[in-house]
C-alpha cells in the first residue's frame, strides 16, 4: 500500500520519473528479500543487473545516498552509552544477604534458551510473499548461548571474556555448532555497526546492554564477593538476550558483521565504544544536540498511523517504567525477607537448644530447619523476580527507546526531503531572476550553472521522497514485527514467571507438611 | 478514632497464648474496647458466683494505667513472693500506625486513586490488628489472674473488677519511672552479689537447673522474638509491593490493543489476590509466632523474678543463721535471733515449695502453648500456600489457553 505523503511544492510533472520511482521501490524490496533468503539461491525475475550482490552491506550500499556526514553521527548518537542509573544499585549493593552464587540463576535461565530456539528449518527457494510471511512467522533455526564468564588479565586492564556459542542449521554459517570468546566491548562494537547501518533506514536494532563503570571496576579490582558475581551473571544474561533478539531479526541475521561476530575467532577490537574515549564523548555531545533538534522539527504528519503508534509507544514506555520500578522494589524486599528468615532460623535453632522439654526442643529445631529452607526458597524466587520479570521490563524500556529513535529518523528523513524541496525552490527562483537579469555576457554561464544545480536538487528531492517512503514502509513492517515479538515475549516470560511462583508455593507446602507432624508430636 | 472490635470469641489470641484451666466460678473478659485520641478504654466484664461480689454479672471501664497499678500491687505483695506474677500487658502503641496513616494522607501525587484506597485499607487493617492485639494482651493478663487459685483471691483484684468509679491511678510520673528503673538495677546488682556470696550454696538441683535454663532461655527467646518480628514486617512489605505492581499492570492492560490486554489484566488481578494472601501470611506469623514468643519472653522474665526473690530469701536465711551463731557465741539476744532465723527459714521453704510448683506450671503452660501455636501456624501456612497455588494455576490455565 502506498504511503500517503505530502507532495512537495512545484513538482514538475514527469511521469517517467514516477515510473522509475516505482521500479526503484521494487528494486529496494527485492534487495531486502534477497538478503533474507539464502545467498545461494537468488531470485531470478525481479533482480536488476545492477550492483545488488548478496554480499552487499545492507541497504546502505545501494540506493540510499549518504552524502550527509550528519547522518553517520546521528547513527552513532543513538547508541546506549549511559552509565548505570542509580536505581540499579539496590541489586548491586553489598547487602548483608547470604552468599549468592551464580549457579542458581543459570538454571533459571537455561529453560529460557530452549524456549527461544526455533527448530523449524529455513526453506530455500521461496517467493517474495513467502519470505515476507516467514519474516512474520519466526522460523529461524539458530540458538545462541552466552556462558562461562572468565576474567582475563588483572588490574585496571582486566576484562571479562564470555563464550558465545551458536547452534544452527542455517547454511550461511560454515558449521552447525561453534563458539568464540568475546568481551563486552565486542558486543558494543557489533551493536554500533548494526545501528549505523540499519537504524536510520527504519530498522529497529535491539540495543546492547548498558555499561557500568562501577560494576566493572569492582570486577577488575578483583572483589570476589557476591555483588560482583551477581553483576557478572546479570551481564551475561543480558548479553545472551541481546544476541538472541538480534538474530531473531531477519534482516540483521543476514548482516556479515553479525556473522563475523558469531563465527570468527579473532575480532578487531572496538575501541570507539569506551565511555570516556573521544568517540564516546562525541557521541554524548551529539545525543544532546540531537535532543534539541528533535524539539524543533515540526513535521506535517499526513499519516495518522505514525502519530497513533508514537503515542502508543510513549504510553507504553511510561507504564513499563512504572512497573519496572515497582518490580525492583519487590526484588529488594524479597531479598530482605530471605535474609530475615535466615536470621530467624538461627535464633529458632538456638532457642531449640536451650529448651529443656525434649519434644518441644526437637520441634523447634525442626522449625529452624524449615525456616532455613524457606530462606533459600525466597532467594531463588528473588532471582526469578529479577531475571524474568524485572529484566524483561528493562529490556523493553530500552527497546522502545530504539523504536522511538527509528520514528525520529523518519522525521529527520522528512526534514531532509523538506529542506531539499526548499532549496530547489530557491534555486528555481534564482534561475528565474537570472532569466530576467541584464548581464548578457555572464548570463549563459550562470544559466548553465543554475540549470545544473536545479537538476542536482531535483534529484535530491526525488531521492528524499523515495527515502521517506522507504523508511515509512520499513517502519510499518518493523513495528508490526516488533509488536508480534513483544506479545510473544511477554506471554512466554509471564507464564514462566508464574510457574516459578507456583513452584515456590509447592515447596512451601512440602516443607510445612513435613513440619506439621513434628509439631503435633510435642507431648 | 473510635474503633469497636467485635466482642466475638472467634480466634482470640488469648486462648492461643495461655491454656487456662478456667473454672466457672470466676470468668473475666474484655467485652468491648474504645480507642480515643490518646487512650484505650477497656470494658472489663466479670461473671462470678463467688459470695464476695455484690452481683453475679457486672462490668467496669478500665484504662491501661489501672492494669499496671494492679500488676505492681501484686509484685509488691510479700504474700505472692513465691508465685510467678503474670506479666503486665504492654502499653497500647498506635504511634507507628498513626504516623503511617498521616503520611498517606499527606499524599503522593504519583499514586492512583485505586492504589491510594488499597493502601489506606491496608493501614486501617493494621491499625485494627494492633488494636485487637492490645485488647487480647490485657485480657489474658486478667484471665491468668482469675485462673490462679491464690492470685484470684486478692483484694485489689476484686476492687479492680468491681469498683464502679475510676481508680484514680495516674500514669507513673518521671520520678516513679526513674525509681522503677533504679530498682531494676539494684535488683540485678543484688542478684550478682548474693550469688557471689560465699557460703550461699544452692542445695536444690532443681533450682540450680532452672536458673541456668531460664537465664539462657530468656535471652534466646528475646532474640527469636525480635527476628520473628522482622520476618513478619518483611512479609508485610512484600504484600504492600504488590499494590503498585497490580496498578501498573492494570494500566498496561487497559492501554493495550493486542492479546496482551487480557494477559496484563489477568496478571493485575492475580497480584491483587496474592497481595491479600501474603498479608494474611504476615498477620498469621505475627499472631502465632511473634506474639507467642513475646509473651513467653515476658513470662520467663517473671519466672526469673521469682527465682531472684527466692534467692534473696535464701540469702536472708543464711544471714539469719550467721547472726544466730554470733548471738550464741556471745550469748546475747539469742531469743530474737532464733525467732528471726526461724522466720527466714520458714519463708525460704515456703517460697521454695511454691516456686517449684510455679516453675513446673510455667513449663507445662509453655509447652502446650508452643504446641498449639506451632500446629496452628503450620496449618495456616499450608492453607495460604494451597490457596496461592490454586489462584496461580487458574491464571496460568487462562493465560495458556489464549491464542
Amino acid at each position: 500500500m502506498a504511503a500517503e505523503r505530502e507532495p512537495p511544492p512545484l513538482r514538475d510533472g514527469k511521469p517517467t520519473d514516477f515510473e522509475e520511482l516505482e521500479d526503484g521501490e521494487d528494486l529496494f524490496t527485492s534487495t531486502v528479500s534477497t538478503l533474507e533468503s539464502s545467498p545461494s539461491s537468488p531470485e531470478p525475475a525481479s533482480l536488476p543487473a545492477e550492483d545488488i550482490s548478496a554480499n552487499s552491506n545492507g541497504p546502505k550500499a545501494t540506493e540510499v545516498v549518504l552524502d550527509d556526514d550528519r547522518e553517520d553521527l546521528f547513527a552513532e548518537a543513538t547508541e546506549e552509552v549511559s552509565l548505570d542509573s542509580p536505581e540499579r544499585e539496590p541489586i548491586l549493593s553489598s547487602e548483608p544477604s547470604p552468599a549468592v552464587t551464580p549457579v542458581t540463576p543459570t538454571t533459571l535461565i537455561a529453560p529460557r534458551i530452549e524456549s527461544k530456539s526455533m527448530s523449524a528449518p529455513v526453506i530455500f527457494d521461496r517467493s517474495r510473499e513467502e519470505i515476507e510471511e516467514e519474516a512474520n512467522g519466526d522460523i529461524f533455526d539458530i540458538e545462541i548461548g552466552v556462558s562461562d564468564p572468565e576474567k582475563v588479565g588483572d588490574g585496571m586492564n582486566a576484562y571479562m571474556a564470555y563464550r558465545v556459542t551458536t547452534k544452527t542449521s542455517l547454511s550461511m554459517f560454515s558449521k552447525s555448532e561453534f563458539s568464540v570468546k568475546r568481551r563486552f566491548s565486542d558486543f558494543l562494537g557489533l551493536h554500533s555497526k548494526l545501528a549505523s547501518k540499519y537504524l536510520h533506514v527504519g530498522y529497529i536494532v535491539p540495543p546492547a546492554p548498558e555499561k557500568s563503570i562501577v560494576g566493572m571496576t569492582k570486577v577488575k579490582v578483583g572483589k570476589e564477593d557476591s555483588s560482583s558475581t551477581e553483576f557478572v551473571e546479570k551481564r551475561r544474561a543480558a548479553l545472551e538476550r541481546y544476541l538472541q533478539r538480534t538474530v531473531k531479526h531477519p534482516t540483521l541475521l543476514q548482516d556479515p558483521d553479525l556473522r563475523q561476530f558469531l563465527e570468527s575467532s579473532e575480532l578487531p577490537r572496538a575501541v570507539n565504544t569506551q565511555a570516556l574515549s573521544g568517540a564516546g564523548i562525541l557521541r554524548m555531545v551529539n545525543k544532546a544536540a540531537d535532543a534539541v533538534n528533535k524539539m524543533t522539527i515540526k513535521m506535517n504528519e499526513s499519516d495518522a498511523w505514525f502519530e497513533e503508534k508514537q503515542q502508543q509507544f510513549e504510553n507504553l514506555d511510561q507504564q513499563l517504567r512504572k512497573l519496572h520500578a515497582s518490580v525492583e522494589a519487590l526484588v529488594c524486599h524479597r531479598k530482605e525477607l530471605s535474609a530475615n528468615t535466615a536470621a530467624f532460623a538461627k535464633s529458632a535453632a538456638m532457642l531449640g537448644n536451650s529448651e529443656d522439654h525434649t519434644a518441644l526442643s526437637r520441634a523447634l529445631s525442626q522449625l529452624a530447619e524449615v525456616e532455613e529452607k524457606i530462606d533459600q526458597l525466597h532467594q531463588e524466587q528473588a532471582f526469578a523476580d529479577f531475571y524474568m520479570f524485572s529484566e524483561l521490563l528493562s529490556d523493553y524500556i530500552r527497546l522502545i527507546a530504539a523504536v522511538k529513535g527509528v520514528f525520529d529518523h523518519r522525521m529527520k528523513c522528512w526534514q531532509k526531503w523538506e529542506d531539499a524541496q526548499i532549496t530547489l525552490l530557491k534555486k528555481r527562483e534564482a534561475e528565474a531572476k537570472i532569466m530576467v537579469a541584464n548581464k548578457p555576457d555572464k548570463i549563459q554561464q550562470a544559466k548553465n550553472e543554475i540549470r545544473e544545480e536545479i537538476e542536482e536538487w531535483e534529484a535530491k528531492v526525488q531521492q528524499g521522497e523515495r527515502d521517506f517512503e522507504q523508511i515509512s514502509k520499513t517502519i510499518r513492517k518493523e513495528v508490526g514485527r516488533f509488536e508480534k515479538e513483544r506479545v510473544k515475549d511477554f506471554k512466554t516470560v509471564i507464564i514462566k514467571y508464574l510457574e516459578s511462583l507456583v513452584q515456590t508455593q509447592q515447596q512451601l507446602i512440602k516443607y510445612w507438611e513435613a513440619f506439621l507432624p513434628e509439631a503435633k508430636a510435642i507431648a | 478514632m473510635e474503633v469497636h472490635p467485635e466482642a466475638g470469641k472467634e480466634g482470640k489470641p488469648s486462648c492461643a497464648l495461655v491454656e487456662l484451666q478456667g473454672d466457672s466460678s470466676l470468668q473475666v473478659e474484655i467485652s468491648d474496647a474504645v480507642s480515643e485520641r490518646d487512650k484505650v478504654k477497656f470494658t472489663v466484664q466479670t461473671k462470678s458466683c463467688l459470695p464476695h461480689f455484690a452481683q453475679t454479672e457486672f462490668s467496669v471501664v478500665r484504662q491501661h494505667e489501672e492494669f499496671i497499678w494492679l500488676h505492681d500491687a501484686y509484685v509488691e505483695n510479700e504474700e505472692y513472693a513465691g508465685l510467678i506474677i503474670p506479666p503486665a500487658p504492654p502499653r497500647p502503641d498506635f504511634e507507628a500506625s498513626r504516623e503511617k496513616l498521616q503520611k498517606l494522607g499527606e499524599g503522593d501525587s504519583s499514586v492512583t486513586r485505586e492504589e491510594f484506597a488499597k493502601m489506606k485499607q491496608e493501614l486501617e487493617a493494621e491499625y485494627l490488628a494492633i488494636f485487637k492485639k492490645t485488647v487480647a494482651m490485657h485480657e489474658v493478663f486478667l484471665q491468668r489472674l482469675a485462673a490462679h487459685p491464690t492470685l484470684r483471691r486478692d483484694h485489689n483484684f476484686f476492687v479492680f473488677l468491681e469498683y464502679g468509679q475510676d481508680l484514680s491511678v495516674r500514669g507513673k510520673n518521671r520520678k516513679e519511672l526513674l525509681g522503677g528503673f533504679l530498682r531494676n538495677i539494684v535488683k540485678s546488682a543484688d542478684e550478682a552479689l548474693i550469688t557471689g556470696m560465699s557460703g550461699l550454696k544452692e542445695v536444690d538441683d532443681f533450682f540450680e537447673h532452672e536458673r541456668t535454663f531460664l537465664l539462657e532461655y530468656h535471652t534466646r527467646i528475646r532474640d527469636a522474638c525480635l527476628r520473628a518480628d522482622r520476618v513478619m514486617r518483611s512479609h508485610k512489605c512484600l504484600a504492600d509491593d504488590y499494590i503498585p505492581i497490580s496498578a501498573a499492570l492494570s494500566s498496561l492492560g487497559t492501554q493495550e490493543v493486542n492479546q496482551l490486554r487480557t494477559s496484563f489484566l489477568k496478571l493485575a488481578e492475580l497480584f491483587e489476590r496474592l497481595r491479600k494472601l501474603e498479608g494474611r501470611v504476615a498477620s498469621d506469623e505475627d499472631l502465632k509466632l511473634s506474639d507467642m514468643l513475646r509473651y513467653y519472653m515476658r513470662d520467663s522474665q517473671a519466672a526469673k523474678d521469682l527465682l531472684y526473690r527466692r534467692l534473696r530469701a535464701l540469702a536472708d536465711y543464711e544471714n539469719a543463721n550467721k547472726a544466730l551463731d554470733k548471738a550464741r557465741t556471745r550469748n546475747r539476744e539469742v531469743r530474737p535471733a532464733e525467732s528471726h532465723q526461724q522466720l527466714c527459714c520458714q519463708r525460704f521453704e515456703r517460697l521454695s515449695d511454691s516456686a517449684k510448683q510455679e516453675l513446673m506450671d510455667f513449663k507445662s503452660r509453655r509447652v502446650s502453648s508452643f504446641r498449639k501455636n506451632l500446629i496452628e501456624l503450620a496449618e495456616l501456612e499450608l492453607k495460604h500456600a494451597k490457596a496461592s497455588t490454586l489462584i496461580l494455576r487458574n491464571t496460568l490455565v487462562a493465560l495458556k489457553g489464549e491464542p
